[in-house]
């Protein structure tokens, strides 16, 4: 067996950031889309940590944070959203929220 | 050595298993169970490149923070009507084919790229003599405090949208 190297890192981190995008691309739920997006963040700190180890530098793990930090408001702020939208429209699918369209 | 491969690849199985499923489930809260194992196996990661605080950091917050908020939404907002609906929508067919090309695209780097990574073997140590905590936070508070603060005000807007959010009429 080979010894685990930072490419392996860096090829499951694209994996989960291409199942991530299909899960946005692709389903109807907003909530599974939110899901999602945590999946594709979830990639990119995969990616910073891989990066950390391998030039043994701490900057990437302190970056990781702050992703995380984002993820928890975008998650927060989404969820939100959500909820006052499932109140007024009464549907949590994306294609039928459509009142800009015409 | 041989524990470090057979580990990554079980983390790596139950981290791509849990979002293959988390994407394909029609109930949303299987989809959030998956998803959660999903995490799990992203903090074993972190925990095998020595990155132990965010290690604890992504089971508390994740697992056990935002999971449970998208627990709550799907318990209140009522997803039986969406489950027995149509799960994809109609351009997955060109999402499929844009991902694929992503793909194609990221492969091709990696591949270009992979003798660039030689000097990343497994098993290296963080080269100072103290601990990952302590090592995350002279980092953090002191190279980048000013992002430090602008990350808590950027929490406070978020909580502040979501109670807005929250409220009766918007």
């Amino acid at each position: 067996m080979h010894p685990v190297t930072t490419i392996h890192y860096l090829v499951l981190s694209a994996a989960l950031l291409l199942i991530g995008t299909v899960g946005v691309l692709t389903r109807r739920n907003v909530v599974i889309i939110l899901m999602s997006i945590e999946l594709i963040l979830n990639a990119v700190n995969i990616n910073l940590i891989a990066f950390s180890h391998a030039w043994k530098n701490i900057n990437g793990q302190v970056f990781a944070i702050f992703v995380i930090t984002d993820a928890v408001a975008e998650a927060a702020v989404g969820l939100g959203i959500l909820i006052a939208l499932f109140r007024n429209k009464e549907t949590v699918l994306a294609d039928e929220i459509d009142l800009l369209k015409w | 050595m041989l524990i470090d491969t057979v580990l990554f690849y079980a983390f790596a199985l139950l981290t791509l298993g849990g979002g293959l499923l988390c994407i394909t489930r029609r109930n949303a809260v299987h989809s959030a169970i998956s998803l959660i194992v999903s995490l799990l196996g992203v903090a074993g990661l972190y925990l095998m490149q020595q990155a132990e605080f965010l290690f604890a950091v992504q089971i508390v917050l994740y697992v056990g923070g935002i999971m449970v908020l998208f627990l709550f939404v799907i318990m209140l907002v009522n997803l039986d009507d969406a489950a027995k609906e149509r799960q994809f929508n109609r351009q997955w067919v060109i999402a499929l084919v844009a991902t694929l090309a992503v793909a194609a695209e990221i492969g091709y780097f990696l591949y270009r790229g992979k003798d660039a990574f030689h000097i990343a073997e497994a098993g290296a140590v963080m080269a100072s003599t103290e601990g990952n905590v302590q090592q995350v936070a002279d980092s953090l508070f002191q190279q980048y405090l000013l992002p430090f603060e602008i990350a808590s005000v950027l929490l406070l807007v978020a909580v502040v949208g979501s109670v807005i959010m929250a409220k009766k009429r918007i």
